[in-house]
C-alpha cells in the first residue's frame, strides 16, 4: 500500500528522519513504534504530505507522491489522525465530519454564489454519512455540540471519523491512545479492528503502549534517531536485544538487591 | 434642528452607515469566515472609488477620462478591479499566515495611496477627481436626491448580505470556516487551503472595492484624503469586532452602531471651544476605543455571536 524509501528530512542541524525505509502492506494494521524523538511524527507529516522529504521517495498505491500536497494524497485515499486534537473547533462535531465529504460542486465559489443548488445533494449524502460515522464511533449524542468542547478523547474519535468520511485506503493514527481513558482506549481498539476486517481499510499507527500495539498490529516497525532499526511482528521486536536496549536504556531488566 | 432637518440627518447618517455596511459584510467575508486578516481595506476600497470615478465622471483635461459611462457601470467596474487587484495579491500573499498577511496588505494599501497621490495623469493627484454622478440626478435634486441614494446605497447593502449569506450556507463556507479553525487539518482533509483562501479574498474585495464606488458617487467627489487607514480601515475592523465577526447582521449592526458614535460625536465637539475642537478627532477615537473595550468585555464575540 505504501512504500517509504529511503527518506531523509533534517530540521536545521538535526536528521529527524535518516535513510528510513519501511512499508506499510495493504489490509494490514501496520505499528510504528520508538523513543520519543525517533522521527515517528515527521514521518507521518512526510508520508501525508504535511511535510516534504528532503531526499527519497513515498510511493503510495502504486504512484509517485512525493511531491504531491496532502490535500491531493488525501484525494487518492490517504487520511490522518493528529497527536494533538486538530478539530475544526468553532463548529459543531457533525459539520466537522460534514465538511471532510467530497463536494466539488457544492464547494466551487461561484456556485455557492450562483446556483445554491448544485452540491446539494451531495451535502446530503454527506449529512447521512456524518451521522452513520458518529454513531458507529459511539458519540452520536455528541453531534450538535461545538468540537471544542468536547473531552480530548472524544476529539480522537472525532477525527478518527472525519479520517474516515472519504472512505480512505490508508489511515495513519498518531498517538490515538494519547490522554485517553482505558474504557475508551479499548473501544477505538475494537473499531479499528472492525473497519480493518470488515470495510478492509489499511491502518498504520503510532503508539508508545505495546500492549495495545501487539493487540491491534499485525507487523511493526521500529525507528530510532530517524533509522528504521528492525521490522516484525510484536513478539519478534519485544524479544530484540536492541528494541528493549533503546527503550529501557541499556541491559534488559535487572532485579534490584 | 426641526423635524426634517432630523430627518434628513438620519438618511445621510443611513448612507454612509450603509457604505461602512458594505465594507463590513465583505470583511466578514475574508476575516469572519476564513480568518484572513486583511488590513488593506482602504486599498481596495480605494481601487473601487477610483475605478468608479474615472468611468462615470465628465470627460476632464486633467486626468485619464472620465469616461461618462453609466453609474452601474462604474459600481461594476469599481467591483471587478477591486477583486482583479485583489487577486493578484492574494497569489502573492495568502500563503502568509495571518498577521503576515495583515503586514502585506498594509504595505499594499499604503502603494496604493501613493499611487493615487503621485499617479496625476490617472487620478488627478491631490486635488482628486470631481463631477462624480449620482444616480437619477436629472430627475431629484437636493433632498429627494439624498433619499434616492440612501435607497440605491442599501440596495447594494442587501445584494452583499445576500451574497454573504449565500456563501456562509454553503458547502464553500464550511470549507472556510473549517480552515480559519485549522489549516493543517483542512489540508489534511483534502481540500487545497490556498484556493479557498484566494476565493474569500477575491469576493470580499469585490465588495469593498464597490463600497468604494458608493461612496464615490455619494461625494461627488473623491481625492486621496478619503483613503486615510483610520477611516477606513480601522473604524471597519471596530465595527466587525464589535457587531460579531461571523454573522453579517452583526457586521451591519455593528456598522451602524459604530458610525453612530463617530458622526453623532462630531456633532457635539463642533460645539467645543476651538483649542478643544481641534483636538476631537483623538477624542472620538478614544471613545470608539472604549467603546470597543465596553463591548468586548460583556460580550466576547460582539453584540451578535455567530452562533446563537
Amino acid at each position: 500500500m505504501l512504500q517509504f524509501d529511503n527518506v531523509s528530512k533534517s530540521f536545521g542541524g538535526v536528521n529527524a528522519v535518516d535513510q528510513c525505509t519501511f512499508t506499510i502492506p495493504s489490509a494490514s494494521i501496520t505499528g510504528l513504534i520508538g523513543p520519543n524523538g525517533a522521527g515517528k511524527t515527521t514521518a507521518f507529516n512526510i508520508i501525508a504530505g504535511h511535510l516534504f522529504a528532503d531526499t527519497g521517495r513515498i510511493v503510495f498505491d502504486g504512484q509517485d507522491v512525493t511531491r504531491l500536497p496532502a490535500w491531493r494524497r488525501q484525494h487518492m485515499g490517504l487520511s490522518r489522525t493528529f497527536q494533538l486534537p486538530h478539530e475544526f473547533s468553532r463548529m459543531s462535531v457533525l459539520d466537522n465530519l460534514i465538511v471532510a465529504a467530497e463536494n466539488r460542486d457544492g464547494e466551487h465559489i461561484l456556485n455557492a454564489i450562483f446556483r445554491p443548488g448544485r452540491g446539494r445533494t451531495r451535502e446530503q449524502e454527506a449529512r447521512a454519512m456524518a451521522t452513520r460515522t458518529l454513531e458507529f464511533l459511539e458519540i452520536g449524542s455528541l453531534r450538535d455540540e461545538l468540537a471544542g468542547n468536547i473531552s480530548g478523547g472524544q476529539k480522537k474519535l472525532l477525527e478518527l471519523g472525519r479520517a474516515l468520511m472519504q472512505r480512505p485506503k490508508l489511515i495513519l493514527l498518531d498517538e490515538i491512545g494519547a490522554g485517553v481513558n482505558r474504557t475508551l482506549l479499548g473501544k477505538i481498539a475494537d473499531k479499528i479492528l472492525e473497519l480493518n476486517a470488515s470495510e478492509g481499510y489499511t491502518f498504520c499507527l503510532i503508539e508508545h503502549d505495546l500492549d495495545y500495539v501487539s493487540r491491534l498490529c499485525s507487523q511493526v516497525n521500529v525507528m530510532v534517531q530517524g533509522r528504521l532499526l528492525t521490522t516484525g511482528t510484536v513478539a519478534d521486536v519485544r524479544n530484540d536485544e536492541r528494541v528493549i536496549d533503546v527503550y529501557f536504556g541499556g541491559g534488559k531488566y535487572q532485579e534490584h538487591a | 434642528m426641526n423635524a426634517e432637518g432630523i430627518a434628513f440627518y438620519l438618511v445621510s447618517f443611513l448612507t454612509m452607515g450603509g457604505i461602512y455596511a458594505v465594507l463590513c459584510i465583505a470583511l466578514n467575508m475574508q476575516w469572519g469566515f476564513g480568518g484572513l486578516f486583511n488590513a488593506g481595506i482602504a486599498g481596495f476600497y480605494a481601487v473601487g472609488a477610483y475605478t468608479a470615478a474615472i468611468l462615470t465622471s465628465a470627460t476632464a483635461p486633467t486626468h485619464v477620462g472620465g469616461f461618462d459611462l453609466p453609474i452601474l457601470s462604474g459600481l461594476l467596474g469599481a467591483g471587478v478591479m477591486a477583486g482583479v487587484t485583489a487577486w493578484g495579491i492574494a497569489r502573492v500573499c495568502v500563503r502568509l499566515k495571518a498577521d503576515y498577511l495583515a503586514m502585506a496588505s498594509i504595505g499594499f494599501a499604503e502603494i496604493i495611496r501613493l499611487v493615487v497621490i503621485n499617479e496625476q495623469w490617472l487620478t488627478n493627484g491631490s486635488l482628486g477627481i470631481s463631477r462624480i454622478p449620482r444616480p437619477l440626478e436629472d430627475i431629484f435634486s437636493g433632498r429627494q436626491a439624498e433619499v434616492v441614494y440612501v435607497v440605491f446605497v442599501w440596495l447594494v447593502v442587501l445584494l452583499t448580505y445576500f451574497v454573504s449569506q449565500r456563501l456562509s450556507r454553503s458547502p464553500w463556507g464550511l470549507v472556510m470556516r473549517a480552515i480559519r479553525d485549522n489549516d493543517i487539518a483542512a489540508d489534511s482533509i483534502g481540500k487545497d487551503v490556498q484556493r479557498f483562501r484566494v476565493d474569500a479574498f477575491v469576493v470580499g474585495s469585490v465588495f469593498m472595492g464597490m463600497a468604494g464606488a458608493l461612496s464615490a458617487h455619494y461625494f461627488k467627489f473623491f481625492s486621496p484624503d478619503a483613503t486615510e487607514p483610520l477611516l477606513v480601515t480601522f473604524l471597519c475592523w471596530v465595527m466587525l469586532i464589535a457587531g460579531g465577526s461571523g454573522n453579517n447582521r452583526g457586521a451591519i449592526a455593528g456598522a451602524l452602531l459604530v458610525w453612530a458614535i463617530w458622526s453623532m460625536t462630531e456633532i457635539i465637539t463642533s460645539h467645543l471651544p476651538v483649542e478643544w475642537a481641534s483636538r476631537s478627532a483623538y477624542l472620538r477615537m478614544l471613545l470608539i476605543g472604549l467603546f470597543l473595550q465596553f463591548v468586548l468585555q460583556r460580550y466576547r464575540q460582539g453584540l451578535f455571536p455567530e452562533r446563537g
